[in-house]
């Protein structure tokens, strides 16, 4: 097939399912605090919801475009795009699974690998504290100003724990790009512990992962670390004078970082698409026994439904959960399937956590903050890299 | 003409415009962001070339941290629009752009005259550069200059302590 036409065709495909995941992240994760908080969440646009993040689109197209008498102009306008576009690039480097065959022809299931695929996201989520920094500027209001200085301070010094936590699996793989990165992990040894740089030797990266998802918290500017808009000193931070489309601009940036940053860890230190035990043992039937589990429960709680709607959403929900497992036995679509789904359910759980820790941690204060990654997150890494470099020099592989 | 021609032709007009504006601009924090942007659009250039580890790592300490750290000092100073004072001298009005025109003729002249014999650059020539590279001759040809450059910084840095403990 016409080069071109394939590279479009993917990027077309990436670009809808990534928006669409931003969308329906932010319900998911509503969803999830409500629970966490024994509430009920979007309940009323579709069946528990499902419609909501239509319905959020629409309202935020939408809205009367404000632009206030007081700001900078230029930058006030320029500060989201910087944001939402230097967030959304990042993707294109991410393989997602293997090399397949789709319809006679071969391609992987990435955008574009490049050499220094790992330095690419790291130079452009630390271009990316211009939009936040920038936008808090521009506003001219001083919670905004306090919020966008709060943000680039926290970027730049837990940009450093996270490098060198990224530093570390780098010297197992001895690569920059993340197709090699991924291609290194495959396998087991003593035929059951995966080659995941978090557990393969020299050195197990599990101190390493640590740090870069602590540091990872601080860079998506997520809870605990979420000074930059806190909502109780700062109004809502370098947002508060933005609206309708420009604030949604922000919103998408904070949530593909999440999705980007998920991403490059489960590439650099869980193994990418390779499953988490042997497929002799089964590891294929994992996806199908997950959906069948789930449309399961669906049809279950369908007999004793606690409300009105409830009589026809849940068998529904099962069904539709019944049909996905019917689709990873089509043996044309397994080899696609199978690693698309380990990939996102290391990423989904990763997302998870994120999700759990804001429904359970409270705010760092901001000297706890950068004493944290000074003194204690910098060294850790430090520390991590030295003794990874030496096992590495030591017994090499 | 090709596509890597075409990108050449954009990305360095970008750089030249940044660069002018980055002089023309009356607020520091447009200077900053202006040279953020020659700096991005060198970094295509270098990709153009074929180094993509120079370009990454041109984004990263530049672009990503140094000029972060800068707008982080004009924003925390609060530093307002510089206010030009319009020169009257007579002189500089009728005579300023001739000789200007002229120094940068001679400029160009003298410098063309001086340089060596160029040999023609082709675009992803200096694919040579990559990561692995760059770390093998920096930890064996170049490790004096290496590590004497970061001593220097270690100097500045402690420098940078003696004078802030004053203030504490």
């Amino acid at each position: 097939m016409n080069y071109y036409l394939l590279a479009l065709l993917k990027a077309a495909i990436l670009a809808f399912v990534f928006l669409t995941a931003l969308a329906y992240l932010q319900l998911v994760e509503r969803k999830l605090l409500a629970h966490i908080q024994l509430r009920l969440g979007p309940y009323r646009v579709g069946p528990h919801g499902v419609w909501q993040p239509l319905a959020d689109v629409i309202k935020l197209v939408t809205k009367e475009d404000l632009i206030p008498s007081h700001v900078n102009k230029f930058f006030y306008v320029l500060a989201p795009m910087i944001a939402v576009a230097l967030a959304l690039v990042s993707i294109a480097v991410i393989p997602f699974g293997p090399e397949v065959e789709v319809f006679g022809v071969r391609t992987w299931l990435q955008l574009t690998d490049l050499k220094i695929g790992i330095l690419f996201t790291l130079a452009i989520s630390s271009v990316g504290v211009y939009g936040v920094a920038l936008g808090g500027w521009a506003s001219n209001n001083k919670y905004s100003l306090l919020g966008g200085l709060r943000s680039s301070a926290q970027m730049i010094s837990y940009e450093l724990p996270l490098a060198l936590a990224i530093a570390a699996p780098l010297l197992l793989v001895n690569t920059l790009s993340f197709r090699e990165m991924a291609n290194g992990q495959a396998g087991f040894s003593f035929g059951f512990i995966p080659n995941w740089n978090i557990f393969s030797g020299p050195f197990p990266q599990i101190i390493g992962f640590a740090v870069f998802l602590i540091a990872a918290f601080a860079e998506t500017n997520r809870v605990p670390f979420d000074l930059p808009e806190a909502e109780n000193e700062l109004v809502a931070g370098f947002h508060t004078e933005y609206s309708a489309m420009k604030f949604a601009s922000f919103f998408m940036a904070e949530y593909a970082n999440i999705v980007t940053i998920t991403c490059v860890a489960t590439v650099l230190f869980l193994g990418a698409w390779h499953p988490l035990f042997p497929a002799e043992y089964g590891s294929d039937f994992v996806p199908v026994i997950l959906l069948v589990l789930g449309g399961l429960i669906s049809l279950y709680h369908a007999t004793q439904p606690a409300r009105r709607w409830d009589r026809w959403t849940f068998p529904l929900f099962g069904v539709i959960a019944f049909l996905l497992a019917a689709l990873f036995l089509i043996p044309v679509l397994k080899p696609i399937l199978i690693p698309l789904f380990w990939f996102l359910a290391k990423t989904g759980t990763l997302i998870f956590i994120f999700i759990w820790v804001r429904g359970t941690l409270p705010r760092f204060r901001y000297d706890q903050l950068m004493r944290f990654a000074w003194t204690f997150l910098f060294p850790v890494a430090l520390v991590n890299l030295l003794i990874t470099g030496l096992m590495v020099a030591l017994f090499p592989k | 003409m090709s596509l890597d021609v075409i990108l050449f032709l954009v990305f360095a007009f970008i750089a030249v415009v940044s660069a002018v504006s980055l002089v023309v601009q009356t607020h520091p924090i447009a200077s900053a962001l202006s040279l953020v942007g020659v700096m991005g659009a060198l970094a295509v250039l270098y990709l153009l070339l074929g180094g993509e580890f120079i370009a990454a790592a041109q984004m990263i300490v530049y672009a990503g941290a140094i000029m972060v750290l800068f707008v982080f000092v004009i924003m925390l100073l609060n530093a307002g629009a510089e206010r030009r004072s319009i020169s009257k001298a007579r002189f500089a009005k009728w005579f300023g752009i001739p000789l200007f025109a002229i120094f940068v003729g001679l400029l160009s002249f003298v410098v063309q005259a001086l340089l060596p014999k160029t040999t023609e650059v082709k675009f992803g020539n200096f694919t040579a550069a990559g990561g692995g590279e760059v770390g093998a001759v920096l930890f064996t040809r170049y490790v004096l200059p290496f590590e004497v450059t970061s001593i220097l910084i270690l100097v500045a840095i402690l420098g940078a302590v003696v004078l802030a403990r004053k203030e504490i």
